[in-house]
């Protein structure tokens, strides 16, 4: 029962279960394609997690790559006709090698620099893609038509959301182990503190510059899989308003918990469908519950929910 | 590490019990629902929000008087923020959730393009509120849509610039969407009117400040006129940045100018300028045989009444989406979505704020270069000129 | 020369707003996100008052300063006090929110439209050098000026501008020495504020206020005061004038479609060179 409960096995049945049993509970379309979002933007939030609860380094510009894989996957299939899963990995290896031209040099950036950097970066990639309108379209974006691996589509909402929490899953299984790897032991030296772990032999710049490079490919994959399952893709995907949401998610949600990025997902996803009574009120309402969170829960929600049930267990 | 686990499982059951708390409501089944998706916050909220207001006003005197064939209108209205993402789950909400018998919205080209793929697989009729001809053209069976397209727009202006014997013309647009339809429109029909592309700039979204590109284009060999492919407030800065360089050329706006919000905030700068734009505007300028008079001056006088504020093309549109889809639901008899759609496509002669509709199976737009007319500002207001 | 002035007008709002983010930034560690809307305040609040309350413009101004320097104060009170204790990511989420929430605020009350504010002297160009210059560009420039002055005499004069110049130094150091830190923390939201407002309140009749005016200003802000170097007031302004006139200059010459683009690529590559920003120091932090 021990080994069940550790993070690495516990959680993973218990998000395989939730996975697995949320379509009970979902009456119609409308609520899978909410819980696709959430599965989506839950992979993005991991990758980011990463960069920032462990490795400490902060990226405004995720959205960006997000795009980025999107578009890839856009073009690739409808203007030249490649299989989809070639288009996305074709994406992933693009944007991977795009983060990783970069990373060493945004790396050497500390705190602030590095935000202004990545925003920088992420604000780039959308003038480029609104800008360069015969190939993506411009500002209005451009549609995406049919998904199909050795000729199998998916057939609609709850294909996808399989598609979706699978992916979701091994995500969370791969984040699960970097963790726990010597890798994410080497993250966790640099976040405590940089000239310490250098000290003690870590190539700090390596390091960083390597998970900027896994999140920057998963936030890719997302977006091919996001552009897919929606058949359309604009430019804002790539905006900095884009990218400081998936930022708020992972705080939200909890830093240095992969769960609490699915959990920050989860519920900034959700939220402004369920505000949607409040009109006009909405935007207000929801920079107070924002505020409000972060006041009294300033770990994110799921250190929090742990703190708050380890008090109780004592 | 039991802890941990059942902390997972608590957050777990948290988000799936918030997705569950989600549920819309299960009305009535006697009323019509009328879904709605607008930009009323965002870039695009000078489009949306009118459109917001007219729709609101007019279902409930439409319900005031009785309903639709004896049963009320249920206005399900969602803000997009002008977002295609944000657009799509609202739709699906829509069509899946609060189960709506028709929509109308798409304050923006960009989200109304986004959910034309929802609303054909599921079937169900769409008048849309976006500018560019591409969301009708070519026909789609379920999709219709109120708004001059920017290209019988641009087609208006050139009519008007070559009428004055002019043709070397500077364009200058913003990095919106519509913007870029309509500069697209302009370089695509310009040789068909024999106008000559001497200048082709561009600003970005929400700049403060264009004199650079006006100045490039002012000191343009042979510029002779100046067309303008933007809104908002975007088009108000440009406005004043041409009056504060003592630029005199004939200066062509967009009819996503045609609004007073737009006339007012330049402060005089826009004096001189023409744009095209639906007769609603200069209603009160239209000879009393005019058949869109009446309609036009009873929606100025209702909406300016009610909010306060004076009227813009973008409510006519609403308005007018609205009435046509009521119009066709009358007909139908019922709002079964397969027979509402053939009587929307069955529309004539439907006179609107914003023109005079004719629809067809291959024409869902309803309206010709006939539907502008052409306007200039003078002592900040709309003159009509003939 | 059309470019120049051009560039300058505009650099000089992101200057006031970058200020604004290096003075927070010196007294908290944090990036207020909200300071964008600070300057949107700034323009709606003074649109607010001359349109509806009849307040002539030059009186307005100082009103919507000084109301929206409260506003600060209550956003530091209530929101960043009572979280202290929290990393700054989490403050800076903080702000995000509250960005939100005076945008949503700003909506309910004044609606969604965009406001013209008549300028201080008219709006009649000044020809200067051949450019044709607004006369609020020269306020702008002039009040920039106002404001440098003023905050140099405030910060090496006053005893309360000293207190929070040692905190930025070193916090520790500064309470032992004294220094209320959570009236300078106070202090240094209101005054980010009232710079914020200023830069909005200007330049409302050159670029509208609505609720969303602030979004864009604020980013460029946090560019200039990053480009500057965090934490240098001065740097700020002159991240902020380099920023302004960098992307007229790109408009007026090379292309207008990517002139923002240009201006975060000028960015990046200072950044790259510069890791500090053009005036930052090479901290010594102790380990």
């Amino acid at each position: 029962m021990n080994r069940l409960a550790t993070a690495r096995y516990g959680g993973m049945l218990a998000l395989a279960a939730v996975v697995a049993v949320l379509p009970l509970f979902l009456p119609n379309s409308f609520y899978y394609d909410m819980a696709i979002l959430v599965g989506l933007n839950a992979i993005v939030c991991i990758g980011l997690n990463l960069l920032i609860g462990y490795a400490g380094q902060i990226s405004l510009g995720h959205g960006g790559f997000f795009a980025l894989g999107a578009y890839a996957s856009a073009i690739l299939t409808s203007a030249y006709g490649w299989p989809p899963a070639g288009a996305l990995l074709a994406g992933a290896a693009g944007t991977g090698l795009l983060a990783f031209a970069v990373a060493r040099p945004i790396m050497k950036l500390s705190g602030h620099y590095l935000a202004m950097g990545t925003l920088g970066l992420g604000i780039i990639i959308s003038i480029v893609l609104t800008q360069e309108v015969d190939l993506t379209g411009g500002p209005d974006g451009m549609p995406v038509y049919g998904f199909s691996v050795f000729g199998w589509e998916p057939s609609g909402a709850l294909t996808w959301y399989w598609i979706v929490g699978g992916l979701l899953l091994l995500t969370a299984w791969l984040a699960l182990n970097i963790v726990e790897s010597p890798v994410g032991r080497a993250l966790r030296a640099v976040h405590g503190s940089e000239p310490a772990a250098r000290t003690a032999g870590i190539d700090v710049v390596h390091y960083k510059a390597l998970i900027f490079v896994v999140s920057a490919v998963l936030a890719s994959i997302a977006g091919s899989v996001f552009v897919h399952y929606i058949g359309f893709i604009t430019p804002s995907e790539a905006g900095f308003v884009h990218s400081i949401e998936l930022v708020t998610m992972v705080v939200l949600g909890g830093m240095a918990s992969i769960f609490g990025a699915i959990v920050g997902a989860a519920i900034l996803t959700t939220l402004p469908q369920l505000l949607t009574f409040l009109h006009d009120y909405e935007m207000l309402v929801f920079g107070a519950i924002l505020m409000g969170v972060m006041i009294f829960m300033p770990k994110g929600l799921v250190p929090a929910i742990r703190a708050w049930i380890a008090s109780r267990a004592r | 590490m039991i802890r941990h686990l059942i902390g997972k499982c608590a957050a777990g059951l948290v988000s799936a019990l918030i997705v569950i708390m989600a549920a819309g409501s299960a009305s009535a089944a006697e009323t019509i629902k009328i879904g709605s998706f607008l930009a009323v916050t965002g870039g695009a909220s000078f489009l949306g929000d009118p459109e917001k207001k007219a729709l609101e006003m007019y279902v409930a005197q439409v319900n005031a008087n009785g309903g639709v064939g004896g049963r009320q209108l249920d206005l399900i209205l969602y803000d997009s923020g002008g977002d295609p993402k944000k657009a799509q789950s609202f739709v699906k909400r829509l069509i899946e959730d609060d189960k709506v018998d028709i929509i109308l919205g798409g304050s923006t080209t960009g989200e109304s393009m986004a959910i034309i793929p929802l609303v054909e697989k599921a079937g169900l009729p769409f008048i849309s509120f976006g500018g560019a001809s591409v969301i009708v053209e070519p026909v789609k069976k379920w999709v219709f849509k109120t708004p001059h397209s920017d290209r019988l727009a641009v087609r208006r202006i050139y009519q008007d610039i070559k009428a004055q014997g002019l043709s070397r013309v500077a364009l200058f647009a913003g990095s919106g969407g519509f913007d870029k339809s309509c500069s697209a429109n302009a370089r695509e029909l310009a040789g068909e009117y024999g106008m000559e592309i001497v200048a082709d700039e561009t600003h970005g979204k929400g700049d403060t400040d264009m004199t650079a590109q006006l100045t490039k284009i002012k000191n343009t060999a042979g510029v002779e006129v100046l067309l303008y492919c933007g809104f908002g407030a975007d088009a108000v800065v440009e406005a004043k940045n041409y009056k504060q360089l003592g630029m005199s050329l004939p200066h062509y706006q967009s009819h996503g100018s045609a609004s007073m919000q737009f006339v007012k905030g330049t402060e005089g700068a826009s004096e001189g300028m023409r744009l095209p734009a639906a007769a609603l505007l200069v209603a009160g300028q239209m000879p009393d045989s005019h058949p869109q008079k009446k309609i036009g001056l009873d929606f100025e006088a209702a909406y300016t009444a009610k909010y306060n504020e004076p009227i813009s093309t973008f409510g006519g549109h609403a308005y007018d989406g609205l009435m046509i889809a009521i119009g066709a639901i009358e007909r139908a008899g019922s709002a079964d979505k397969e027979k509402v759609r053939d009587e929307i496509e069955k529309t004539k002669n439907y006179i609107g704020a914003d023109g005079i509709y004719t629809m067809s199976a291959t024409d869902h737009l309803g309206l010709d270069t006939n539907s502008f007319v052409m306007v200039e500002i003078r002592d900040g207001n709309w003159k009509l000129l003939d | 020369m059309q470019f120049l002035f051009a560039g300058i007008t505009v650099g000089a709002t992101y200057a006031l707003v970058g200020v604004g983010f290096s003075i927070i930034y010196n007294a908290s560690q944090v990036i207020n996100f909200a300071q964008g809307e600070f300057v949107m305040l700034g323009g709606m609040t003074t649109w607010f008052l001359f349109e509806r309350a009849g307040i002539p413009v030059a009186l307005a101004i100082p009103l919507a300063v000084m109301g929206t320097a409260a506003v600060g104060m209550a956003l530091e009170k209530f929101a960043i006090e009572p979280a202290r204790d929290a990393s700054v990511v989490t403050l800076i989420i903080i702000t995000i929110g509250a960005s939100i929430f005076l945008r949503g605020g700003a909506q309910l009350l004044w609606g969604r439209n965009f406001h013209s504010v008549p300028g201080l002297s008219g709006n009649e160009p000044i020809d200067i050098a051949g450019a044709a210059v607004s006369p609020q560009s020269l306020w702008i420039l002039g009040v920039t000026v106002l404001v440098i002055l003023a905050l140099n005499w405030f910060f090496s004069r006053t005893m309360t501008g000293r207190a929070m110049r040692a905190v930025a130094f070193n916090l520790l150091a500064a309470q032992l020495a004294g220094v209320n830190n959570r009236r300078v923390l106070l202090l240094a939201f209101a005054l980010a504020a009232a710079l914020g407002a200023t830069a909005g309140a200007l330049i409302a009749p050159l670029s509208l206020a609505y609720p969303e005016v602030g979004i864009m200003l604020g980013l460029k802000g946090f560019c200039a005061a990053i480009l500057g170097g965090l934490g240098f007031p001065y740097g700020a302004i002159a991240g902020g004038l380099i920023l302004g006139i960098s992307e007229n200059m790109t408009a007026g010459y090379i292309s207008s479609a990517y002139k923002d683009a240009v201006a975060f690529v000028i960015i990046l590559l200072a950044l790259f060179f510069m890791p500090h920003g053009l005036f930052g120091r090479r901290g010594a932090d102790r380990v």
